[in-house]
């Protein structure tokens, strides 16, 4: 039976995440059961959002770390809305929040694309402007949650369905009906080839006519836009908004994004390694707060020793790989 | 005068220019912006950073990039401040410091160069490792109770009213500009950013320059943090976060090309005064850090856009000759 690389990278995430659920499970009392899929499916549910939407920069070999800037933004912006103006439509706002998440996207692939600025200093310098627009215009002040409708402090707890005790929240439905349409889009459409086609080769893509610069942007302001509805969930998780949210979330993503097994260097990848990647984070994340052996400080090593480790599996063995698969070639 | 004329056109040219228009505009928006007590603490309140970014011209010009130097920061401080609280004689605690920046950059460089990862995916892993380690050895406390020699070094002057970090951070920048501007080493940094392949085909030692400039970058991070430490009193888990942000943009500022080959120390030694004097003006009138921080980074677009527009409107020119 032959399997393609990137189904056998899924494989090995998958066990790699079956590995680590079990494992804090032999190590923490009453670990495995339904209440644990129901706190952690909210924060994967936002984090996929923003994975995803950076894969689909960092399949076209650029990188978008202005994001968590931006899901502070939209989570204020939204918010100071529905403030403004409580009777909107529910359905509309999560929309809004697309829109103004879309608006700082295009932002940054205007000047990535019409001007062929390397992204990483674009997004770099916007991921300071952003947070300032925030600081700006909040004045120090915050969003409250006694200040926001009680539909959307309760949305990001209401359950689409349950199975058993396994409550589907609907921002988790959402989060992953997200993925799989990007999924479909990536695989199947020839406008979702494009974004590998430019990452792998940006020369063979201009010869056969693909237009780089219209790509590029496309994937900025997809990556705004679900920075954006992640903000929407974010406002609805935690009603309260200050000037530091979302602050970080632009290395959570880059390292969902890395460790799902996108090439950083473009052209390769799949969003649903990404779901995986962003859920096996939190769950380490989440997990070792739990875990009685080691403190809560060790977080954050923990995380950056996993994509490190990650990284230089991936990479070793994909080399292995190759190598064989040309050798077999050659014989 | 066809020389000064060439000097004025090059980016060093421009970056003086901004640097004069801005000291002009601070020294007329307030009268205590030239005095001396001033202008020291205008390099004291970010002098860490700027050693950093020293270092982190190396790096980029190189081709690569270095996100894990404020981390290095952080834990060498934090180590610093374990050790000194468990007991062990402050010199030792300095020297065991440093030797642990020399490990964190002799770490990312295993897997840089022998691994093969990119420097960008290694060093962002390595940044929230580092920053990790240092919360393991303080968690959330704050330790502050260090040598008397230690504090006076960071607080006091140096050299009449000139404090220790910045007669240290002018010798390191004479230094690292003979090193880059005057030596085979710089020669070979610029050719292996320009073109690594071909550095590799003409015989350049490219692994071995690439693991000296990473471990040189975890040792000057590890001694900047010492100094923060040494400036500050005290340390804490998150000491330093956020600080490559300010380092990289000093550098990019300066007109060193993040795809390397490209820049120069003298550039990177203008943006840095640029970026002080400006943060200062902005701070004498009340202006808040974030906000700062947004500015500054609406100048770092610009910065990277003034060379390709300069290119769009010469070959205009020429067309219209």
């Amino acid at each position: 039976m032959r399997i393609s690389l990137g189904t056998l990278r899924i494989i090995v995430l998958l066990g790699v995440f079956a590995a680590t659920v079990l494992f804090f499970a032999s190590q923490i009392d009453g670990y495995l059961n339904a209440r644990l899929f129901n706190r952690i499916s909210g924060s994967v549910a936002v984090i996929a959002l923003i994975a995803v939407g950076q894969a689909f920069v960092v399949l076209t070999r650029n990188i978008d770390l202005s994001i968590g800037s931006v899901v502070g933004c939209t989570a204020y912006f939204t918010g100071g809305i529905l403030m403004a103006y409580p009777d909107l439509p529910p359905l509309l706002v999560p929309l809004l929040a697309m829109l103004i998440g879309g608006i700082f996207g295009a932002l940054n692939g205007f000047l990535v694309a019409r001007f062929r600025l390397p992204s990483i200093i674009v997004t770099l310098a916007t991921l300071a402007i952003f947070r300032s627009i925030l600081v700006q215009s909040s004045d120090g002040s915050s969003i409250t949650t006694e200040r926001l409708p009680v539909w959307l402090t309760s949305f990001a707890t209401q359950n689409a369905f349950s199975i058993g005790e396994l409550q589907m929240r609907w921002i988790v439905v959402i989060s992953v009906v997200v993925v799989l349409v990007a999924h479909v889009f990536l695989t199947r459409f020839r406008a979702g080839r494009q974004f590998f086609a430019i990452g792998s080769n940006p020369d063979a893509a201009a010869f056969a006519g693909i237009n780089a610069g219209r790509t590029i942007f496309l994937a900025f302001v997809i990556s705004g836009a679900l920075a954006g509805l992640a903000g929407f969930m974010f406002l609805s998780r935690f009603g309260n908004i200050t000037v530091v949210a979302g602050l970080g979330l632009e290395l959570k993503s880059v390292g969902a994004v890395v460790v799902g097994g996108v090439n950083i260097f473009g052209g390769s990848g799949n969003v649903l390694g990404v779901l995986i990647g962003a859920a096996l984070i939190d769950v380490i994340d989440t997990s070792l707060v739990r875990w009685e052996l080691v403190s809560e400080f060790w977080r954050e090593a923990v995380l950056g020793l996993l994509i490190l480790t990650a990284v230089a599996a991936d990479t070793v063995l994909m080399r292995r790989l190759l190598k064989r698969k040309t050798d077999g070639g050659q014989q | 005068m066809r020389q000064l004329r060439s000097t004025l056109a090059s980016w060093e040219g421009f970056l003086l220019a901004v640097l004069v228009l801005i000291y002009l505009v601070n020294a007329l928006n307030s009268a205590v912006f030239l005095t001396v007590g001033n202008q020291i603490n205008m390099f004291q309140l970010s002098v860490e950073k700027i050693i950093v970014a020293l270092v982190m011209t190396f790096v980029i010009i190189n081709g690569e990039i270095d996100l894990s130097v404020a981390s290095v920061m952080g834990l060498a401080a934090c180590a610093f401040g374990w050790l000194v609280q468990a007991g062990v004689p402050g010199a030792a605690a300095v020297a065991i410091a440093l030797a642990i920046g020399f490990l964190c950059g002799a770490f990312n460089a295993f897997f840089i160069v022998w691994f093969g990862i990119p420097s960008l995916v290694v060093t962002l892993a390595t940044m929230i490792a580092f920053r990790g380690f240092a919360r393991i050895l303080v968690e959330d406390r704050g330790i502050s109770d260090f040598p008397a020699w230690f504090d006076r070094l960071g607080q006091g002057g140096f050299i009449g009213p000139v404090p220790f970090a910045m007669v240290l951070f002018a010798v390191l920048a004479v230094l690292a500009y003979l090193l880059l501007q005057r030596t085979a080493f710089g020669r070979k940094v610029y050719f292996i950013g320009a073109n690594r392949a071909v550095a590799e085909y003409s015989g350049l030692d490219v692994k071995m320059v690439k693991a000296k400039i990473f471990i040189a970058s975890g040792v000057v991070s590890a001694l900047a943090g010492l100094l923060f430490a040494a400036r500050v009193g005290a340390v804490r888990g998150d000491i330093a976060s956020g600080f490559e942000l300010d380092v990289i943009t000093m550098v990019l500022l300066g007109g060193v090309s993040i795809f390397g080959g490209a820049g120069t120390m003298s550039g990177t030694i203008l943006a840095i005064l640029i970026v002080l004097s400006m943060r200062n003006g902005m701070a004498l009138q009340n202006i808040t850090g974030h906000i700062q921080t947004g500015v500054l980074g609406v100048l770092l677009i610009l910065s990277v856009m003034v060379p390709i527009i300069r290119e769009t409107g010469s070959r205009m020119l020429a067309r219209t000759r």
